[in-house]
């Protein structure tokens, strides 16, 4: 049995790889693997913003950077649980499936889908950031002295 | 003055109808789609959303589209947008020392950790149109080299260890918002930069420069120069907890600027500060000067009144849509407060022969 | 968490919220007439007008004061989800609401500077019915209104501060009425 602080970590994970995800990704998979759950909005999908804050010299006091547009919406299954999506853009359809994946989660089909859904997913991710690594790491400098002045 | 006039709407109509036909040009020519503006115009996109204040790829391209290119009107389709979103909160400040690098420099050392990291340059580029472009063309696959994906430490912390550089405080203060408070002098630093960040890029580099040849000199380096991805991770209040919502592309550069001591401080190095939405360097170095530059006081300078000294002056004529604002609306109708001073030269004209009159006659 | 205490949220936002900000602004602009306000249905003891105002006007940017039994979890909870607005002490709410004994004193809450007289602060008093009483005057009313109210002195007194000074609006059940600081009671 795990205790809050763990489920609290777990679904902070689940839910900030869901809101990465490619456009319609999540839907392909989740469909893949489950059918759709009646559920109702508790919030139906929203376009706002968020402002993005950094800080001053990457380490000294906060300062608003600029913002940036966010989809949030809420529903609940029909056994009750609650899933909630916040995710970058102004994308409706990924809002709803984010927090259809969120509730499942909650629900015995959570194994099935972290296989099916949040496995690829983090795979994917992780095949996109080292994809881009290596092209940078491919433009790394290596130095060697030709001279040296003294002596 | 201001009087209400009515008048010119099928022109103002026709001239709309007009512009539509013009901004998209000669049908014979493929129609632009808004994913090749993203994909191929993508620095004008990252300007688009810097100086529009938010990020969103899809929706500065929309904008440079609909502006025909204009990328001041671009960003003021943005802004004008952007005050229509409901804010659904602020993010924890992002982390620039976890940055995933698709560039890192450093022009105050050769060897430093993490190592020095090209990306996608202009630098050593020869300048000479490639005339290659003007057909298609494939382009090759750029060469990858094997890597773990891996945090790069901050230049600034090295000099740090040493005590040589003044350290950035750690603080936690709410900071202020020139987008929900009007601008007020004196500006804190935290508000300089959220107006920097949005400033024209072409006023930003233009006081920058006026730095570099005197006018506040401040010998900058740039200690580091770093673009690439950050994660953006926001309290939701109804969970209690906070998630990752996206991922920003960014632009940071850290100046070292040599700093002979004052009052109150040893000689050591300080720092300026530029962050950008985006791969914007040239924006990003700007930024970075002009914020040293406006330091003056809290480091115990002199004032030599260099323009990019005077936060009044940089602040309040950085924002290119309060400054076209201003400035294209005097090409308006302004005839009543026209015919005005007509009737006043005229007068005045009337006075000044009637003297010349009345002199000639004593 | 809790389902329940993330429902009762206008169902259609953009509707609900633009026929609650009319009834607010209606209620503002002539002082003392009771309108009706619906489409929220907070958890108690929150009243369906008090709530209806607060998913109206109050967001992330607009810190709010609970007074007394409103200062609750169920409270808390559904205002976090459906406004965001931060739950703040008297001296830092531009908006606050509980019964009026559990409001005061009023000299706690902000009532704007000469340079921004819009900087202070609007109290939401819930009542247990609203009906005639106190005699009204100024602007927006064409004779006179009337308006019952918890009293009468302190009213006159923030009136007195104008242009910087409290405005008021009171709630019971589905109904509100307001009274801006520039109404004259008597």
């Amino acid at each position: 049995m795990k205790d809050a602080v763990e489920e609290q970590t777990d679904r902070k994970a689940w839910m900030s790889l869901l809101a990465k995800a490619p456009e319609g990704r999540i839907s392909e998979l989740l469909d893949a693997t489950v059918s759709r759950p009646k559920f109702t909005w508790l919030r139906p999908p929203e376009i706002g913003s968020t402002m993005v804050r950094a800080r001053a010299g990457a380490a000294g006091a906060p300062f608003n950077l600029g913002e940036m547009t966010i989809t949030r919406c809420a529903l609940t299954l029909e056994g009750g649980a609650v899933g909630h999506a916040y995710i970058q853009g102004r994308r409706k359809t990924d809002a709803e499936a984010a927090a259809l994946a969120d509730a499942l989660m909650q629900t015995s089909v959570a194994p099935q889908l972290q296989r099916d859904v949040l496995t690829p997913l983090s795979e994917e991710l992780r095949a996109r950031k080292s994809a881009r690594a290596a092209k940078a790491a491919a433009t790394k400098v290596d130095f060697f002295t030709m001279v040296r002045g003294d002596d | 003055m201001y009087v209400a006039v009515k008048g010119g709407e099928r022109a103002i109509e026709n001239a709309h109808a007009w512009l539509a036909e013009e901004r998209r040009g000669d049908k014979d020519v493929a129609e632009l789609s808004v994913a090749q503006i993203r994909e191929q115009l993508s620095l004008a996109v990252n300007r688009v959303m810097a100086e529009g204040s938010l990020y969103d790829p899809d929706l500065a391209a929309l904008a440079i589209k609909q502006s025909r290119g204009d990328l001041i009107e671009a960003i003021f389709l943005i802004r004008a947008y952007r005050t229509t979103l409901p804010r659904f909160g602020a993010s924890k400040p992002v982390e620039t020392a976890a940055m995933a690098c698709d560039r890192r420099i450093s022009a105050t050392f050769k060897d430093l950790p993490g190592g020095q990291i090209l990306g996608p340059t202009f630098d050593y580029t020869h300048r000479l149109l490639d005339f290659k472009l003007a057909a298609d063309g494939d382009v090759p696959e750029a060469p990858e080299r094997a890597t773990e994906p891996a945090e790069v430490p901050h230049v600034a912390d090295f000099l740090n260890q040493e005590g040589l550089i003044e350290e950035a405080l750690f603080d936690d203060t709410e900071p202020p918002d020139l987008t929900r408070e009007p601008l007020e002098m004196p500006a804190a630093r935290a508000l300089r930069l959220q107006a920097l960040t949005r400033s024209d890029e072409g006023f930003t580099l233009g006081l920058a420069y006026s730095t570099q040849r005197g006018y506040a000199r401040n010998h900058a380096f740039v200690g580091e120069l770093r673009i690439g991805s950050v994660p953006v991770e926001m309290d939701i209040p109804e969970l209690g907890f906070s998630v990752e919502v996206g991922e920003v592309i960014l632009t940071e550069c850290e100046t070292v600027n040599q700093f002979t001591g004052s009052k109150t401080e040893p000689p050591q190095f300080t720092r300026g500060y530029g962050l950008v939405f985006g791969q914007t360097e040239r924006k990003a170095i700007s930024m970075a000067l002009v914020d040293r530059a406006l330091r003056w006081e809290e480091l115990g300078e002199d004032n030599v009144g260099a323009p990019a000294q005077d936060a009044e002056f940089v602040l309040y004529h950085a924002d290119n849509i309060q400054a076209t604002g201003f400035l294209e609306h005097i090409k308006l109708p302004h005839y009543v407060d026209f015919q005005s001073e007509l009737e006043l030269v005229r007068k005045l004209r009337r006075e000044a022969g009637a003297a010349a009159v009345q002199e000639a006659a004593e | 968490m809790d389902a329940q205490t993330l429902t009762g949220g206008f169902a259609e936002p953009a509707i609900h919220a633009a026929h609650a900000f009319r009834s607010v602004m209606e209620a503002m602009a002539r002082p003392g007439k009771i309108h009706e306000i619906d489409g929220a249905e907070p958890p108690a003891p929150l009243s369906k007008a008090g709530g209806a105002v607060l998913l109206t006007v109050c967001d992330r940017d607009t810190p709010i004061y609970l007074a007394g039994a409103l200062e609750c979890d169920a409270v808390r909870a559904w205002l976090a989800f459906h406004t965001g607005a931060p739950i703040v002490g008297p001296s830092h709410a531009m908006f606050a609401i509980g019964t009026w004994e559990a409001l005061g004193p009023l000299s706690a809450y902000p009532v704007g500077t000469a340079d921004y007289p819009d900087r202070s602060a609007t109290l939401i008093v819930e009542r247990e019915e609203l009906g005639e009483g106190a005699k009204l005057t100024g602007p927006g009313i064409k004779e006179v209104a009337s308006l019952n109210l918890p009293e009468i002195a302190v009213f006159q007194d923030n009136h007195a501060l104008f242009p910087l000074g409290l405005d008021f609006i009171f709630t019971s059940g589905s109904q509100l009425a307001a009274l801006p600081r520039s109404t004259e009671v008597s």
